[in-house]
């Protein structure tokens, strides 16, 4: 499946589609620009949350800051969408080493050997408009 | 006459399933004015009677404002357009009940249906009402559809149970022996676990038998005060207990194991004072087969992680298993109007306490029934709502 990745990436109408810009994710898409994957870390109930916010969600405190992850998880759950999509997809959920869970996508690996509680890693891919966004790939 | 076992006092009164699957000639508006007028026929009552309308995202225009006027309600006192998605229909019958126990109005007229089928909606396409959702920002790249989070409960709950893709096409199957009485039902073949693991897999482990029908049309409720139904001819169908809440990804600490019914259903049965054991039917709602699963185990049907053991060998077929579930074939093979499958549990769940539902699948001397409602998407953001409903001797 990895092939079809490349074909994937390698073909424009097979791109990702795109994240949606807006005011409170212009810190995370600008840093994945530059393959770094940025959480929002909430400074009162010293906890991360995601999807990024500017009031942390486990505690409503305003005093959150960006810290860089070293995009490091596993596999908390997945699926392979075959069917009614264009080209079948991995699509999971990534727990970090933080604790917090990310719906992602899972590229570079065969679909078929993908497991519940695998490692991976981070990687950024372009989307179809250039944008780049995170996926994850099996790390040794 | 005694209503001394209601909490609250609101009766289910009138209740109307639209019997076309597709319905390529109607408007979506059109629908919801023959399913209303249908549930008042059902009642004994009138438009007249309405003082109080509630309807979800499916209503086309601005909620109540456009479909009172266009539905001809001239006497509302009270309106509420609370959208849980598939849920929603549940949670407007617990607010219709309130705000009837408070006196806010008497007869309360809720509405639902769509044309998906005729529109060519499928639960592999990411739903265009999402778009504006703070969270769709970050997700909109990996395609969240119906399926393919659904099917991510479903890989996390074999993963921490062992639950297996046997176990969830017991679900269907029960299902399916409930549809094949059903004159109105999509899908009337009676299947076999085989006949679903078969089926084409669409988002592993979801095959495309363990997915609900896509179908138009809708349906409708009347909840009215005592007084009201004391009126009536129908058998009354009594509100016992209700409650409701929102699950989602809570700022990244998913779980995807549990609903948020495993919060909302404890609610319900302490208000109606009655026990899990005590229910002998119960609309679970199902747009997959994971999605009854799960809510099994929130329900308190069994334990968590126990689902599978609890619908192996046709545990949920009524007559034959130890908890009849979905008797008119559910959403599974009879009916989802709208991709909103609550409607439909709140209608069978009442034809039951009436005695009104196929001879082949009428649980005898029913007292009390529940029907539970998912909306949105388990393996994302969801609403949960639960009701515990009684028959009045």
């Amino acid at each position: 499946m990895s092939q079809l990745n490349e074909k994937n990436s390698a073909n424009k109408e097979h791109r990702l589609p795109s994240p949606i810009n807006n005011l409170e994710n212009k810190a995370f898409l600008e840093a994945a620009q530059d393959n770094q994957l940025v959480l929002k870390f909430c400074n009162s109930c010293k906890e991360p949350h995601y999807y990024p916010r500017t009031i942390c969600p486990h505690c409503g405190s305003d005093d959150t800051t960006w810290v860089k992850s070293n995009g490091l998880g596993e596999i908390y759950s997945y699926t392979v969408m075959r069917r009614g999509v264009e080209v079948p997809f991995a699509m999971a959920y990534v727990r970090l080493q933080e604790g917090i869970s990310m719906l992602t996508h899972l590229t570079n690996c065969d679909f078929d050997a993908i497991r519940v509680g695998q490692k991976v890693k981070v990687v950024f891919q372009e989307t179809q408009d250039g944008q780049k966004t995170h996926l994850f790939e099996p790390a040794p | 006459m005694s209503f001394a076992a209601t909490k609250y006092d609101a009766c289910i009164a009138g209740i109307y399933e639209h019997p076309l699957r597709v319905a390529p000639d109607h408007t979506v508006a059109q629908l919801h004015a023959e399913v209303a007028r249908g549930a008042l026929l059902d009642a004994g009552l009138t438009l007249d009677d309405v003082d109080g309308y509630f309807c979800a995202g499916d209503a086309p225009g601005m909620g109540p404002v456009s479909m009172a006027d266009y539905l001809g309600l001239k006497k509302l006192k009270y309106v509420d357009s609370t959208d849980t998605g598939g849920s929603s229909y549940l949670t407007h019958v617990n607010h219709a009940a309130r705000a009837i126990a408070a006196g806010q109005c008497r007869v309360a007229l809720i509405t639902l249906a769509g044309r998906p089928k005729s529109e060519g909606s499928s639960g592999t396409q990411v739903r265009s009402q999402w778009a504006s959702a703070p969270d769709f920002a970050f997700e909109k790249p990996y395609s969240p559809a119906p399926l393919n989070t659904y099917a991510m409960c479903a890989m996390r709950h074999m993963y921490e149970f062992g639950t297996t893709s046997e176990q969830l096409a017991w679900i269907k199957v029960a299902a399916s022996h409930h549809a094949q009485h059903n004159p109105n039902a999509a899908l009337k073949d009676v299947l076999t676990v085989e006949d679903v693991l078969n089926s084409p897999m669409i988002a592993d482990p979801l095959h495309r038998a363990d997915c609900c029908v896509v179908t138009d049309s809708g349906g409708a409720l009347i909840v009215v005060h005592p007084d009201i139904a004391k009126t009536l001819k129908k058998p009354v169908v009594t509100m016992m207990g209700a409650a409701e809440t929102t699950k989602g990804q809570m700022g990244g600490k998913v779980d995807l194991t549990y609903s948020g019914l495993a919060w909302a259903a404890p609610l319900a049965f302490k208000e109606a004072k009655l026990t899990p054991e005590q229910i002998r039917y119960a609309s679970i709602y199902d747009s997959f087969t994971i999605t009854v699963l799960i809510q099994l185990e929130d329900l308190g049907f069994c334990k968590k992680g126990e689902g599978g053991k609890f619908v192996e060998g046709g545990q949920l077929i009524s007559g034959k298993g130890k908890l009849a579930f979905n008797t008119d074939g559910g959403g599974l093979c009879n009916n989802h109007p709208a991709n909103r499958g609550g409607m439909t549990k709140v209608i069978e769940a009442v034809r039951q306490l009436r005695g009104e539902a196929h001879p082949e699948v009428q649980v005898p001397n029913l007292e009390f029934a529940l029907a539970s409602g998912i909306g949105g998407a388990l393996g994302t953001r969801h609403g949960a709502a639960a009701l515990i409903m009684g028959r009045l001797k």
